[in-house]
């Protein structure tokens, strides 16, 4: 991107137009004015069919383990074998902590693979990891580290705009602000809690967001567990997508209001529901409700697709709904500017009732934040549980995402921000494109750096992952139950830490195992509909 | 009939069958028939539903236009007090012994800073020296390359100073019990619990679903009641009782009074009846006991006793996070079934050093707890001092509330009252703070107070101020 051309006009709150008032690089389009009809030519998502051989041997490999399963607990239970399970000694009268039936899946099939989930990493979660290596004498009954250490590129964590980094202007600054106001702040934001730095953290994140205001959290999944209870309350009602993370399914709970499932990024039942539950009212007494929430996600993260959000926005409209977003991985990540979902669109996000999102992902931080009109933010600030009963953010944890949003919107004077969002657009384009050419079931939008391969079978999804690690490549493994049972997958996280020697790299790691492994499973014609140059995106 | 009877051969199976059929009267003959015809009839017939009430398209149109949604939040004032007087006490630097409000600087009497690690050197370098080796964020849950070696570090430190087997880490001190409780607690579950507990108990209880009893605050007649109730209830229906898990949940030093739970009792009460424990430590952690292990230290009672113990990092040990001690078969469940620990981004690396700095410190020197005490007695018997308030809480707990002798009927009013004597006492140099409670959603609502928070690193001197200047601010507002 050349700003010395002098069509560019100085940037404004991160934000630069052309002097013909178009804003450049929307969505992959360059130059267009863009309307709010016109997001379904560019949105592009794919979630191919499951091979029906691949279902019916996977559906066989359970079969068999929960069959192997079996014999095993019996033989343990008969004292034929030794058995390792930390078992809960059996004292007389008291009720069992667990059902012996609850934990076996965790005994015999998770057990025996869980060498490749939790692993520790000595290092930063950044570009490249050093995983430590553990080492098991009874079949991962019991993991020790060995002291010794794999270099892996990591494909897992989420870093998408690159900052977990432990130096530089973040760094620099997180450890100034540490020394400056402590680490630990011991109360809570209404009694004595609330410093300088939080209240800046909070307006820059509005600012940031585009929003009246904004109030923030020390923990991404505390923000969805204790201020929807403030929000929703009996008589209300909530639709909530199929796919919605945990935090959101507890907080909905937590309401008392009741809860609507519609299926996954279906506007055609979202609206169905929404008819119905205006039209017949409040189950058995038929009273009117008194709000309706739909809650979705900005890009869900097991599925990498994104949230139709225009349908959404035009559905609230029509039905007088609000819309709780939760931007979790897609605020940094989408977008032309990094605002997230809404800038993806070229929405306002003054539309968006809710704006909520998390600092974990793409600011290299820990927290969440919740956006919205002035006069919700001060009453969350007022009646939230967090404000009152918990703790306010460690002021370096603080610090980093303010320094981190304002390389995000230019401030620091150079073009930092700017290059990150590109790479990691390009990244995704590119990563996505090479591999629906080698061949894999990929799903998710184009634009989603959350990028999910199909592995299907439990046995290649564990060979998969443990030979990459051997290989120097760190992925993420996915299965039941968090996904359903029989699309297990290996899920990777593009970063803007990642350039294309080490894309080409991790590609070629993951053709080499997906032939050896036969996990081409894709029947689409190998070439693309979309490629990375398409878009005004900046290499270097 | 006789003659049908010669036909049929004597030897044939059915003859007594057909025998018996011709014998039978007429009447007997036509009512069985007309049975079975209508038996048939009802088998064939179609079920009775009634009539669905079918609305026109436009009818549903009107109807969606004519619904209007209350509003999002109800209206609240720009200018509300608790808004307005966060703006106004803004901290600036470090909230240590002195915190630095409305440009003075205070004796901080409100924060929970029990230990006085918040602005310690060594803690601090830990941290910074973290955030040089790992970044500030650790980018994942513990499943997914969010484990560092840190956490690993920290957790194998508190599980050996608490002498128990293993121990679980969160990032947040509030999601710490409300994911523990959920974990082993469910549906069909009972849960015998302390009316005076936290509001972070409160939501574990809401999201466990299972059955809560409370039981009067600290009264062990009443939870022996319960249980006697609960062991009739068994009693009755045995098949029920044997999948029913009971649990006893209590804190150790509870936030909202001041005061510690008997813990011997509540083990008896254990055996007696077979419900497990979940003690919470969050303000006991690093207060009672001789070396800060806590209430079963300060009972001498063995840590085995107690099923679970959680406590929150974010009070004496002055970092964010929390974490679960007890034994392996009890804490390994949590990390596949706590949701907070599962679904949640890992704690940033430089918290958990900073938490196992800390720790250390507190083995190092374990006068800290006996200073901490000293200042403790001392503070209560200055407070008590002071007229027209009772000082709730033991006199040697960290945490004490200062309630007014003679409430009004209208608790804004009172609330009113006692923030003036706060702003009072911050003007003159003593920050403290009026306890805050989401009135409409507590379950047993405290009366208003001023909550003190004890620190063991203030001298003699700097107490006596602190209890004059209360004194002053207290007679002031009174004489208004």
């Amino acid at each position: 991107m050349d700003f010395s051309s002098g069509k560019l006009e100085k940037p404004v709150n991160g934000i630069k137009k052309h002097k013909n008032g178009h804003t450049n690089g929307l969505n992959g389009k360059n130059g267009k004015s863009h309307k709010l009809t016109n997001w379904k030519d560019d949105f592009h998502e794919s979630f191919e069919e499951t091979p029906l051989v691949a279902a019916m041997l996977t559906y066989l490999s359970y079969f068999i383990m929960v069959v192997v399963g079996y014999i095993r607990e019996n033989l343990r239970y008969y004292g034929l074998e030794t058995d390792r399970t930390i078992n809960e000694p059996k004292r007389e009268g008291f009720v069992p902590l667990y059902q012996s039936w609850e934990s076996f899946y965790t005994r015999n099939m998770y057990r025996r693979v869980r060498d490749c989930w939790n692993r520790p990493l000595g290092s930063i979660a950044g570009a490249f990891i050093d995983v430590l290596v553990r080492h098991s004498d009874d079949h991962n009954w019991n993991l020790e580290l060995t002291g010794k250490k794999i270099r892996a590129m990591n494909l897992g964590s989420y870093n998408y705009l690159g900052f977990s980094e432990n130096e530089g202007p973040c760094a620099d600054s997180a450890i100034d602000k540490a020394i400056e106001a402590g680490v630990g702040v011991c109360s809570t934001r209404q009694e004595l809690g609330y410093a300088a730095v939080h209240k800046e953290l909070d307006d820059i994140t509005a600012q940031f967001l585009g929003v009246e205001a904004a109030v923030t959290f020390p923990m991404g999944f505390a923000t969805n567990s204790m201020n929807l209870p403030c929000l929703m309350q009996k008589g209300c009602l909530l639709l909530s997508d199929e796919l919605n993370h945990a935090s959101l399914v507890l907080g909905s709970r937590l309401t008392g209001s009741t809860i609507r499932v519609f299926k996954h990024n279906n506007m055609e039942d979202l609206e169905k529901k929404l008819k119905t539950a205006i039209i017949e009212g409040q189950p058995r007494t038929h009273r009117p409700w008194k709000k309706i929430l739909i809650v979705v996600e900005g890009v869900y993260s097991m599925e990498g697709s994104i949230i139709k959000l225009p349908e959404i926005l035009r559905l609230k409209k029509k039905y007088k709904a609000y819309v709780y977003l939760d931007e979790a991985h897609s605020i940094g990540a989408l977008g032309p500017h990094g605002r997230g979902v809404t800038d993806y669109f070229g929405i306002d996000p003054k539309e968006v009732d809710i704006m909520m999102g998390t600092f974990t992902k793409s600011f290299g931080a820990a927290g969440g934040y919740i956006g919205g009109s002035k006069k919700m933010i001060n009453y969350l600030k007022t009646y939230s549980h967090s404000a009152v009963y918990s703790s306010v953010m460690s002021p370096p944890v603080a610090q980093q995402v303010i320094t981190t949003m304002n390389i995000i919107m230019g401030k620091n004077g150079n073009n930092d921000g700017l290059r990150r969002i590109r790479q990691l657009a390009w990244n995704t384009r590119y990563f996505r494109r090479r591999l629906q050419e080698l061949g894999f079931i990929v799903y998710g939008n184009k634009d989603s750096p959350v990028v999910p391969i199909l592995i299907y079978y439990p046995a290649k999804v564990v060979a998969f992952g443990r030979k990459c690690l051997a290989e120097g490549l760190g992925i993420v493994l996915v299965g039941f139950p968090a996904t359903p049972i029989i699309e297990s997958r290996a899920r990777l996280c593009l970063s803007a830490a990642h350039t294309k020697e080490m894309l080409d790299k991790a590609l070629e790691t993951l053709d080499k195992f997906g032939t050896e492994l036969k996990m081409k499973y894709s029947k689409k014609s190998r070439k693309s509909e979309f490629r990375e140059d398409d878009s005004n995106l900046m290499l270097h | 009939m006789s003659s049908t009877m010669a036909i049929l051969p004597a030897t044939w199976d059915m003859y007594d069958l057909v025998q018996s059929f011709l014998r039978t009267p007429t009447y007997h003959l036509v009512v069985e028939v007309c049975l079975v015809l209508l038996i048939i009839k009802l088998i064939f017939s179609k079920s009775y539903k009634p009539e669905k009430m079918v609305l026109s398209e436009k009818e549903k149109e009107e109807l969606i236009a004519e619904w209007t949604p209350e509003p999002l939040v109800p209206d609240i004032p720009e200018d509300h007090p608790v808004i307005q007087l966060m703006e106004k006490n803004i901290v600036t630097g470090p909230p240590g012994k002195y915190i630095n409000i409305r440009q003075k600087s205070c004796i901080n009497m409100a924060t929970m800073n029990f230990l006085g690690m918040v602005a310690n050197k060594t803690i601090e370098d830990e941290a910074v020296r973290c955030i040089k080796k790992y970044g500030v964020g650790s980018c994942g849950p513990r499943g997914f390359y969010g484990t560092m070696d840190v956490h690993l570090d920290l957790e194998s430190k508190l599980a050996t100073f608490m002498d128990c087997e293993e121990a679980i880490i969160y990032s947040y001190g509030f999601a710490t019990i409300s994911s523990a409780i959920p974990a082993y607690s469910k549906r069909g579950d009972v849960i015998f619990c302390d009316e005076g507990v936290s509001f972070a108990i409160q939501k574990g209880l809401v999201a466990s679903r299972s059955e809560i009893q409370f039981f009067k605050h600290n009264d062990m007649e009443d939870l022996e009641r319960l249980l006697q109730e609960q062991a009739v209830k068994d009693k009755k229906n045995p098949k029920k009782a044997k999948v029913t898990r009971r649990f006893i949940v209590v804190e150790g030093l509870y936030l909202n009074y001041g005061d510690i739970c008997p813990l011997p009792k509540i083990v008896e009460l254990k055996w007696k009846y077979k419900v497990r424990i979940f003690l919470e430590e969050s303000f006991s952690f690093g207060v009672l006991g001789e070396a800060g292990k806590g209430v079963t230290e300060y009972f001498g009672i063995e840590v085995d006793q107690i099923d679970l113990i959680t406590a929150s990092l974010e009070n004496a040990i002055s970092s964010i996070g929390g974490f679960c001690v007890g034994k392996k078969y009890v804490i390994d469940h949590q990390r596949l079934s706590g949701l907070g620990y599962c679904f949640s981004a890992s704690q940033p690396p430089l918290l958990a050093a900073a938490a196992a700095q800390a720790l250390m410190l507190m083995q190092e020197d374990p006068g800290m707890m006996i200073k901490l005490r000293e200042n403790c007695l001392k503070l209560h018997e200055g407070l008590t001092s002071i007229n027209g308030i009772k000082v709730v809480g033991l006199p040697h707990s960290p945490v004490k509330h200062l309630r007014l002798v003679e409430p009004s009927d209208d608790r804004d009013l009172d609330n009113q009252t006692l923030q003036l004597v706060a702003d009072r006492a911050i003007e003159n140099k003593v920050a403290c703070t009026v306890a805050r409670y989401l009135e409409k959603e507590e379950k047993f609502l405290p009366p208003p107070s001023i909550r003190i928070a004890v620190n063991c690193q203030l001298e003699s001197t700097e107490l006596d101020t602190v209890i004059s200047v209360l004194a002053k601010s207290f007679n002031e507002v009174f004489a208004l």
